[in-house]
């Protein structure tokens, strides 16, 4: 059977079941993927806060939330330390804290935490380290995964975990597959070959090969002065020196974190809104996700146009609406607007139950407003655990 | 709001189009470009961010580092162009250094991928160096006396949540590599940015997030001294409700009884025409909401006090856009 008739044939595909997700204890991290722009953060938010009203003891690190949605999880500041949220309805042991992630700051502690406190001033004032730590694309992928370790490790007195779950939001990117690249690429950037090829004539030993590889960094770094100018060079050069003691540390900690987000207590829900670039990169990490055996929950369409009278199509309602009386000719056009959006993004959609293996969707209606404080995000939460799957299409090419 | 002064001015040669993902920047590029080209002018439309939008928009190739012709139009012509850090250093070496092999050597290496990555902003001086050679460069190989080669260069630049950055990188850039032609270019770039023939359009839609990064970026980009252009509001929809219904949908003052009966007298009342009644209502409902909030947001939007103008929603929605889309938008600009 070719891929084309299989999919004729599916009826709806599975659904992501959200409640039997939160409730499963044997899962420990939630992460919400998607590209930008699709309702990642209110959707992470509101998954933690129904895992906290479920019983849960659960934290939710945001990115980069939209002022108003921090605004009601009770985060004025980024303070990169997690808070509890006022106003939730806990049930048993649940708890709900909220952080916004603060890169630099993170990177900061990372060091402070690994060298001596001299070496630490140092670095910290250098200027290729503070380019890095809040301008390097990829810095705060790698930060959000060095939280979530950080996290992961806090106790309570009793010596037991202070969160049972913790939910991620993903850095704003254009492609959702940066989270999973960046901390690769800054940890293969700073344990890189051409760093130790900068750093060999500091350190050239007595070893006739130190020597040849220190003559070719030697050139190289004659070239990288001119491009960039010598004081740059001599800045990565005592940035990388003090960062000796934790060298290779890096890449090492960046694969110990892809390893957790591989392992079975991770859950990878990927965010899509119905728009056709949304959805094309939602398949594109539902791929990757599959094809590096990541543990993927599944796919939420957020944001989708519904409508109680769908039955009544778009084409038939403008028909009638002109001989309607002014008053129920608006109304008339409104329905319409609607279900004609409807339709486009049913169609958008329904590629996502073309993937295979067949992925399990559900599906959030948009609401008339944005999503701003703690009552409208429990009703996102309620949404996500009563949605359908997403429908394949109905209508034949 | 049909004149757009700067938009269409023929002195502005670099038009940098910004605004929030998702907000159609890249869409609203094109159709600028497109609407300078019809006024019989060659203009390069270029993108930095490696995503081949434009590509996709005029249904073609991927675009490469060399321009592309797009569209053609009696005197005017449209050039599409992707600008590739990578390249963009690769070339700079050899310009400068005449390093053709060792160059990429270099690369090999990895101390191109080093500089384009990582060197703090290096990837961003490199565009922008490559956007300032797009707008300077004159025909023929001489300097000097011939005309410029482009009549306008149209950036379809990184969203609002970078542009600050991204634009302003050659003044840091310029403060972090000392000495060099990497230095001294950046001068020259920051120039051009500044300068009077530059503009830097904001793209957004009537909703929350969008017209927030707007407002953070029109304080960022002023404090920076970078020259405003347009605000261009996309994807606005035409008011479907008059005075009347708005109040009553929300006050919520229906007469339910009275739309089913006319439901049914239309033949669209279904089984209950009461309950497809309310449900439509509830629509209508939802709209008013909408059109509330789009309000208070488009008085936000205008008190930045930017030349505005408003790009109606296509029918084909969103992401579903092409090139016909881009033709459309165009005539409104026009």
């Amino acid at each position: 059977m070719s891929p084309r008739s299989r999919a004729k044939a599916a009826g709806p595909g599975p659904r992501l079941d959200v409640d039997a997700l939160l409730d499963d204890p044997s899962v420990r991290v939630v992460v919400c993927c998607g590209s930008g722009g699709v309702g990642k953060t209110t959707v992470a938010a509101a998954l933690a806060l129904r895992a906290a009203e479920r019983g849960r003891r659960a934290v939710v690190l945001t990115i980069d939330p939209a002022r108003r949605l921090a605004q009601s999880l009770g985060l004025s500041e980024l303070d990169n330390t997690p808070r509890p949220v006022d106003g939730v309805r806990t049930t048993g042991e649940g708890s709900l804290d909220a952080m916004m992630l603060d890169m630099k700051r993170t990177f900061d502690e990372v060091v402070e935490a690994h060298a001596t406190p001299e070496k630490a001033e140092q670095m910290l004032a250098n200027p290729f380290y503070q380019a890095l730590s809040s301008s390097f694309a990829g810095t705060q992928e790698y930060m959000a995964m060095e939280k979530l370790g950080q996290l992961r490790a806090v106790t309570d007195p009793d010596g037991r975990e202070r969160w049972d779950l913790i939910v991620v939001d993903t850095p704003p990117s254009r492609s959702a597959l940066d989270f999973l690249d960046a901390p690769e690429r800054l940890g293969s950037f700073l344990d890189g070959r051409l760093i130790r090829l900068l750093l060999a004539p500091a350190k050239a030993g007595g070893r006739a090969y130190v020597r040849v590889l220190s003559s070719i960094a030697g050139g190289v770094t004659g070239v990288m002065n001119r491009i960039l100018g010598a004081q740059v060079l001599t800045d990565v050069q005592t940035f990388v020196a003090a960062f000796d003691t934790m060298f290779g540390g890096f890449r090492e900690r960046a694969q110990h974190t892809y390893a957790l987000l591989a392992g079975e207590g991770t859950a990878f829900v990927v965010v899509a809104a119905p728009e056709g670039d949304a959805v094309r990169e939602a398949g594109f990490f539902v791929d990757r996700l599959q094809a590096e055996g990541m543990p993927l929950a599944g796919v939420v369409v957020n944001r989708m146009t519904t409508s109680t009278e769908a039955a009544l199509d778009s084409d038939r309602t403008l028909e009638v609406a002109d001989q309607a009386p002014p008053g129920t000719r608006q109304v008339l056009w409104v329905h319409a607007r609607r279900v004609r959006r409807l339709e486009a993004e049913r169609e958008v959609a329904a590629r996502l139950t073309r993937l295979h293996p067949p992925v399990p969707t559900v599906v959030a209606p948009a609401r008339p407003l944005d999503v701003t404080d703690l009552e409208s995000l429990r009703g996102v939460g309620d949404d996500l655990s009563t949605g359908p799957a997403v429908s394949p299409r109905t209508t034949t090419p | 709001m049909r004149s757009v002064p700067d938009l269409l001015d023929p002195r502005v040669r670099l038009h940098v189009v910004t605004g929030k993902g998702g907000t159609g920047k890249t869409t609203v590029a094109a159709a600028l470009g497109l609407a300078l080209a019809r006024r019989g002018r060659r203009v390069l439309l270029m993108e930095v961010e490696g995503r081949q939008g434009l590509a996709r928009l005029f249904d073609v190739d991927p675009l490469g580092y060399a321009p592309t012709p797009l569209v053609r139009l009696g005197d005017g012509e449209l050039l599409g162009l992707a600008v590739d850090a990578k390249a963009a250093l690769l070339e700079y070496l050899d310009v400068f250094y005449h390093l053709g092999r060792a160059g990429r050597t270099l690369d090999r290496i990895g101390a191109v991928d080093f500089a384009t990555t990582i060197a703090p902003g290096l990837r961003d001086v490199l565009l922008t160096g490559k956007v300032y050679d797009a707008v300077r460069t004159r025909q023929g190989s001489r300097r000097g006396d011939t005309p410029y080669e482009y009549d306008h260069v149209v950036l379809d630049a990184p969203p609002t949540g970078r542009i600050g950055n991204f634009l302003n990188v050659n003044a840091v850039g310029a403060g972090l590599a000392k000495v060099g032609p990497i230095h001294t270019q950046a001068v020259s770039v920051m120039k051009v940015l500044r300068s009077q023939t530059t503009r830097v359009h904001l793209v957004s839609l009537l909703e929350d997030m969008p017209v927030q990064e707007t407002t953070d970026a029109v304080t960022e980009l002023r404090d920076l001294g970078l020259p405003l252009g347009s605000l261009v509001l996309n994807q606005v929809r035409p008011p479907l409700l008059d005075a009347d219904m708005l109040t009553l949908a929300t006050e919520q003052r229906w007469d339910v009884a009275a739309l089913a009966e006319d439901l049914t007298s239309l033949g669209v009342g279904g089984r209950h025409p009461r309950s497809r009644a309310e449900g439509l209502l509830e629509e209508v409902r939802d709209h008013a909401l909408r059109v509330e909030r789009e309000g208070e947001l488009r008085e936000r939007l205008l008190a930045l006090d930017l030349p505005t103008v408003e790009l109606p929603q296509l029918p084909a929605g969103r992401g579903g856009l092409d090139d016909s889309g881009v033709h459309e938008l165009a005539d409104e600009l026009a």
